[in-house]
């Protein structure tokens, strides 16, 4: 049930990192994109895992093992629900969001993917949504086209039609950018990928975090996120997809629990989810991930949702007007999520980010893994200041506060 | 709101070499170049040595980066100039004791405007970027030295 309030000072009194500080003053933490705080309802998850049920999972038939497994369990059905999974087994655990499209890339590219295929990204992509899709293809021969970007950092769909083709094997597209904040048009996207034979996969690192995201609604085949960009620990990651593509794909790595029968020569998969999870998995991850959900679902991707559109509205008024800041993304808060990314002046990113830093401000300074971002805006970095639900107007305008002194240093 | 430590860091000397940086020009007759790049960050030069017999007669570099590192490879190039080899890797190791916190080191006249980067050393999450040029320097000596003893 959902908090009948939005309170961002009471829900930051829940996450202990926030409360500290740093050179000497209070920590405004605007570097969520990069990494959330944690809030004390996952660390007490870990801890009660760790203190009471801690065994390997699957394997037991001791009480210990019997309870870590149910927990491990439960927080996969809980994952699946709050994304509008069919089952739990469509919700298999990962690293993160770059081996989850590294499982895709491989498990179902390697079987699927042939010499003249094609594999559409975007330019907006992070490297974790370019580089798999590059090693996939550079083994199979398949080739890599691209969808441009506008002055705003927008998908330019007008030649959308063009850029598909019955060669078109997988469609890989970020939900929101990390770099820009960009929403994108996944349910268009997927429509035009599916009335080509296409297969469309989503880089949620960036969207399961702000929004409710709901696959059957995005239509979406494989959606990938991580744990710890969401309030969750890090070392965890959920990559969601059709049963049926999961059913007819081959293992991603060889191991324990993905087996069924082994043989000298040959064995036998466990089904899915199992197939895909071989070793021991990240077990405390897991169920620190459901804890995750739990609170994020307590109080409501909604109003989450909302907290984060009126902070954006004021950042960007506030941040926009400072003399020579320029801001990088779309224009229209409809368009672009909780990421602000800027230059000023002459002053380097890394400059902006130390400097904020003495100030007790934490931004990210660099190219946010997108060079192909930087490379279309003729920037080598920008800095960004990323927002979340513990954030507040007040952080804005210490963030404000801070980059006048990075103008007066750099006058 | 502004620290001493920051004052010490962004002197007026750093932010006039980041502003007019010295020697940033292809170099047509060099005789070795090093490229050097933090990839988590995004900086990156070449640098480039015209190298003959026992010394560099000509150091010059291209890039992009931060105040730091453009200031640092700036001042560097400028004391690079005719100067010994052995010279020259001396002023690296100079530097980098100097990056450590070493306090002779920040007073050796021998670093000229280098000494105006002594701040870093409180930043240590910085040091990497004043030391992107001398690690650029070390790798062109080094190369240069490759199948000679010097």
């Amino acid at each position: 049930m959902p908090r009948t309030d939005f309170d961002p000072i009471a829900i930051r009194k829940e996450f202990p990192a926030l409360d500290q500080t740093v050179n000497g003053k209070p920590l405004i933490y605007l570097d969520s994109a990069a990494t959330s705080q944690k809030p004390r309802a996952v660390l007490d998850a870990l801890d009660a895992y760790y203190e009471r049920d801690n065994a390997n999972v699957h394997r037991g038939i001791h009480e210990l093992s019997r309870r870590a497994t149910i927990a491990y369990e439960d927080a996969r059905g809980r994952v699946g629900s709050w994304i509008n999974a069919v089952e739990p087994s469509e919700i298999i655990w990962t690293r993160g969001t770059t081996e989850a499209i590294n499982l895709v890339a491989m498990a179902w590219g390697l079987d699927n993917v042939g010499k003249g295929d094609e594999i559409l990204l975007s330019v907006l992509e992070h490297h974790s949504n370019i580089i798999p899709w590059q090693l996939l293809a550079k083994r199979t021969g398949a080739k890599l086209r691209y969808i441009e970007l506008d002055e705003q950092g927008r998908l330019i769909l007008d030649d959308l039609d063009s850029l598909l083709s019955r060669r078109t094997k997988i469609v890989a597209i970020s939900h929101v950018s990390n770099a820009l904040g960009t929403i994108n048009p996944v349910k268009r996207i997927t429509e035009a990928a599916h009335a080509v034979g296409a297969i469309v996969v989503v880089d949620g690192a960036q969207g399961a975090v702000h929004t409710k995201v709901d696959v059957q609604d995005l239509g979406v085949d494989f959606y990938a996120f991580s744990g710890h960009k969401m309030c969750g620990p890090t070392g965890i990651g959920v990559l969601w997809g059709r049963r049926a593509l999961l059913d007819a794909m081959s293992p991603y790595q060889g191991g324990g629990e993905m087996i069924h029968f082994v043989g000298r020569e040959e064995s036998t998969w466990a089904s899915v989810p199992h197939k895909f999870e071989a070793g021991t998995p990240n077990i405390a991850g897991a169920i620190g991930m459901g804890a995750a959900v739990d609170f994020l679902s307590e109080i409501g991707m909604d109003a989450i949702a909302v907290h984060e559109r009126d902070l954006m509205a004021y950042a960007i008024e506030k941040v926009g007007a400072i003399p020579g800041l320029t801001i990088y993304g779309p224009t229209s808060l409809d368009e672009r999520s909780a990421v602000l990314s800027f230059s000023l002046g002459d002053a380097h990113p890394h400059d902006i980010s130390t400097i904020l830093d003495s100030d007790g401000i934490a931004v990210r300074a660099g190219h946010h893994c997108a060079q192909l971002v930087m490379k279309h805006f003729g920037v080598a970095a920008t800095a960004r200041a990323s927002f979340y639900l513990y954030n507040t107007k007040d952080d804005v305008d210490r963030l404000v506060d801070g980059l006048e002194q990075v103008r007066t240093i750099f006058a | 709101m502004d620290t001493p430590q920051l004052s010490s860091l962004y002197q007026q000397l750093i932010l006039e070499h980041y502003r007019n940086p010295r020697n940033k020009a292809e170099l047509k007759e060099k005789t070795v170049e090093i490229h050097m790049a933090n990839p988590v960050c995004g900086d990156e030069i070449r640098l480039q040595l015209r190298i003959e017999g026992d010394h560099i007669a000509e150091a010059k570099f291209v890039g992009q980066g931060c105040s730091i590192s453009q200031a640092a490879i700036s001042m560097m190039t400028t004391l690079l100039q005719g100067r010994k080899l052995d010279e020259a890797d001396a002023l690296a190791k100079r530097f980098t004791e100097m990056m450590h916190g070493d306090e002779d080191a920040s007073k050796d006249k021998a670093l000229g405007d280098l000494r105006a980067l002594k701040g870093v050393s409180k930043f240590p999450v910085r040091i990497k970027c004043a030391l992107l040029g001398f690690d650029a320097l070390q790798e062109a000596l080094k190369k240069d030295g490759a199948g000679e003893t010097h």
